[in-house]
């Protein structure tokens, strides 16, 4: 009933080839963002309910916000390109590493040639995109195999550029300006002379990188190269020989998808760690991200969105739900349960649902255009 | 200069642990073989067996049982347990989710990873159980020879010795029996061994049986290096370079592929680790397998990937 899109004609080619064609989509998306932008951090400077206390905001939405940033990269890699990644962690902690260099100040001393190559600290802002920039140009770098490496190989040869790059932020000490300790500290957040410090603050931050992000992504896979890699995915051959060069292909799907992967690495470090060692971006980050995108659905950014929080939010619910209870468990037997548990609503969810939440949603989107009548 | 006699003792010792690497290889080589599924539980499968084993042992010689029959009965209780798992396993996840993509069900074996990980830590306990079914001291050859000889463990002797009985047997049971042969064929193409009659899901069981118990031989060997403990699981993370070096059908290419990262690995980390830092065992197995990808996309011995539109 309320969900129809009959008497909405669209009379020019650009509303034709709007993001979202149906009004309710956007007056949907628009209460969304309202609330996002608006609500929440009104909320939270009254400390309303649910938002009494700061755990809300610091330890759900700024990790989910920039966990669905990660996500929406990995999916441009595996969900629209078909190339399966496990180094996502890696390029996390590329983007990271390399932000902090850059905001504290590069020094290079090259002995060899009789000079030094030394750039002062960048602020935050470029220092975080620099960082993602350095991340794709690794992505394009471990990109290189999948030419002609496909599938579970390829997914055990990025395994290759996760252990690589842990090892290297652990083992060279210049990464991290010869810490004692081998953590670092993220530098002072200061966007064109505004200090970011508050949790509502960072939230804000983290909300208008993301949603550049989604908007930038979304129109990218749906134009010209995002075509380019959805054909790859569906069949390589045949996309080659429908004229697609694979080396393009394949190659700008891996830095896209590494410079998003590092930018939310970059703002994962910054933002929400603060201070962080290589552990932070282990291949359980690397998992953990892929599960998102599967859960959510691949080739979906909306998707990536849902799956970021089923995946985030699970555990801690997991977690809550014996102490509420009341359930006298000792803690060691609530962590081996909510591994069993979470295991299990994972291949749950494969078998019910093998396309993941997307599917589930466009399931829904068309149940909803009948309603109330069966067909 | 690098002596001769420290060279062989890394060599020889880099190759016997990549024996052992291979155990734990030959139990995903075998499931994706006759399922086409990349089983990351395997390391999962290990820590279980190993747990298994290792606490039924403690209660039987608490028990008062003679040692050689505390063992039998061991092993004999952590096989069941691994058939178990294993009809659990193809019963309500595999078995459902037939003629789904390679991703999908590599993902819900990472879903198994956790299921198996937590219930094995909650059934058995989760400390580090040590245990002694190998010795653990080292053999000195060629002491004539070499100044100081060359160390050799007799636990990875052990090791290389089971691998190839292990290795002789699963050919034997692939090539020359009735469930092998069946097996061959749902490796070959699941709907058409479906339609001449072969009960598939009982192959997969069979396979995944035969999985659990060579994760059980691996936790043997394994338990008695490391002890049974939880890090054991990341085996599986050391294993898949063995894989893919050695082609992911081949059962043969597990054990070169074992040889190859085993000696890699030492070798590099003895000769090479001391000019730019610790620790590139880490990361060493990995990058040999970029490069052999790079020149055989299949891996040593894997079957040739033919492509077809």
């Amino acid at each position: 009933m309320l969900y129809r899109e009959a008497g909405q004609f669209k009379t020019t080619y650009a509303e034709d080839m709007a993001i979202f064609p149906i009004r309710q989509d956007r007056i949907a998306l628009g209460i969304l963002l309202g609330i996002a932008f608006v609500g929440v951090p009104l909320l939270a400077t009254f400390h309303i309910w649910p938002f009494n206390s700061e755990y809300l905001l610091w330890a759900i939405l700024l990790p989910f916000l920039i966990l669905a940033l990660a996500a929406i990269g990995v999916n441009v890699l595996v969900g629209y390109c078909g190339q399966i990644s496990l180094g996502s962690g890696a390029f996390m902690a590329i983007g990271a590493y390399s932000a902090y260099k850059l905001g504290t100040g590069v020094h290079i001393p090259l002995a060899w040639f009789g000079f030094a190559i030394s750039i002062p600290p960048l602020p935050v802002l470029p220092s975080i995109l620099l960082g993602g920039l350095m991340a794709a140009i690794a992505g394009i770098l471990f990109g290189i195999p999948s030419l002609r490496i496909k599938g579970l190989y390829l997914a055990v040869a990025t395994l290759a550029a996760q252990f690589f790059f842990d090892w290297v932020f652990l083992r060279v000490p210049w990464f991290t300006n010869y810490a004692p300790s081998g953590s670092v500290n993220a530098p002072r957040l200061d966007f064109f002379g505004l200090a970011v410090n508050t949790p509502i603050e960072r939230y804000l931050l983290c909300l208008i990188f993301i949603t550049v992000f989604a908007v930038l992504a979304k129109n990218l896979v749906r134009g010209n190269l995002g075509r380019q890699w959805m054909a790859i995915r569906d069949m390589d051959i045949a996309a080659e020989l429908i004229g697609i060069r694979p080396l393009y292909a394949k190659l700008t799907a891996f830095a896209v998808s590494s410079f998003i992967i590092g930018v939310a690495g970059a703002l994962w470090a910054f933002v929400y760690l603060g201070s962080w060692e290589p552990l932070a971006f282990s291949i359980d980050r690397s998992l953990q991200l892929l599960f998102m995108v599967i859960i959510g659905g691949l080739g979906s950014i909306m998707g990536s969105f849902v799956g970021a929080a089923f995946i985030l939010i699970l555990p801690i619910l997991l977690n809550l739900i014996p102490t509420q209870l009341g359930v006298p468990l000792s803690t060691e037997t609530i962590t081996h349960l909510e591994f069993i548990i979470f295991g299990s609503l994972i291949c749950y969810l494969l078998i019910k649902e093998p396309h993941g939440f997307a599917r589930l949603i466009s399931i829904g989107k068309e149940k909803l255009r009948l309603w109330p009548f069966p067909y | 200069m690098i002596a001769l006699g420290q060279f062989l003792e890394v060599l020889i010792g880099g190759l016997m642990s990549g024996v052992l690497y291979s155990l734990v290889a030959l139990g995903f080589v075998l499931i994706f073989k006759a399922s086409g599924v990349f089983n990351f539980a395997q390391g999962a499968m290990v820590l279980l067996a190993g747990l298994a084993l290792v606490r039924s042992l403690d209660l039987l010689v608490a028990w008062g049982f003679p040692l050689w029959a505390a063992i039998i009965l061991g092993i004999g209780f952590a096989a069941v347990i691994m058939a178990i798992t294993a009809w659990l396993i193809e019963r309500f996840v595999i078995g459902p989710l037939v003629n789904q993509d390679a991703l999908t069900l590599f993902m819900s074996t990472i879903g198994v990873t956790f299921i198996l990980e937590g219930a094995a830590q909650m059934i058995f306990g989760s400390d580090a159980y040590p245990l002694r079914l190998f010795p653990t001291d080292a053999w000195f050859l060629f002491e004539n020879l070499f100044p100081g000889g060359i160390l050799l463990n007799k636990l990875d002797v052990w090791g290389g010795f089971i691998a190839g009985i292990l290795v002789a047997g699963l050919a034997i049971f692939f090539e020359r029996t009735k469930t092998g042969r069946a097996l061959r064929a749902v490796a070959d193409d699941h709907l058409a061994a479906q339609s001449v009659g072969i009960p598939i899901s009982w192959i997969w069981f069979v396979v995944w049986l035969a999985a659990g118990l060579v994760a059980l031989v691996a936790a043997t060997v394994w338990g008695t290096k490391l002890g049974v403990q939880f890090s054991i699981t990341f085996l599986a993370l050391k294993a898949l370079p063995v894989l893919i070096i050695g082609g992911l059908t081949s059962i043969p290419g597990a054990i070169v592929g074992g040889f190859i990262v085993g000696a890699g690995e030492k070798i590099a980390e003895v000769f090479l680790g001391s000019y730019i830092g610790g620790g590139i065992e880490y990361w060493f197995a990995y990058v040999l397998a970029l490069a052999v990808l790079l020149v055989r996309p299949q891996g040593l011995f894997g079957e040739r990937i033919i492509e077809r539109i």
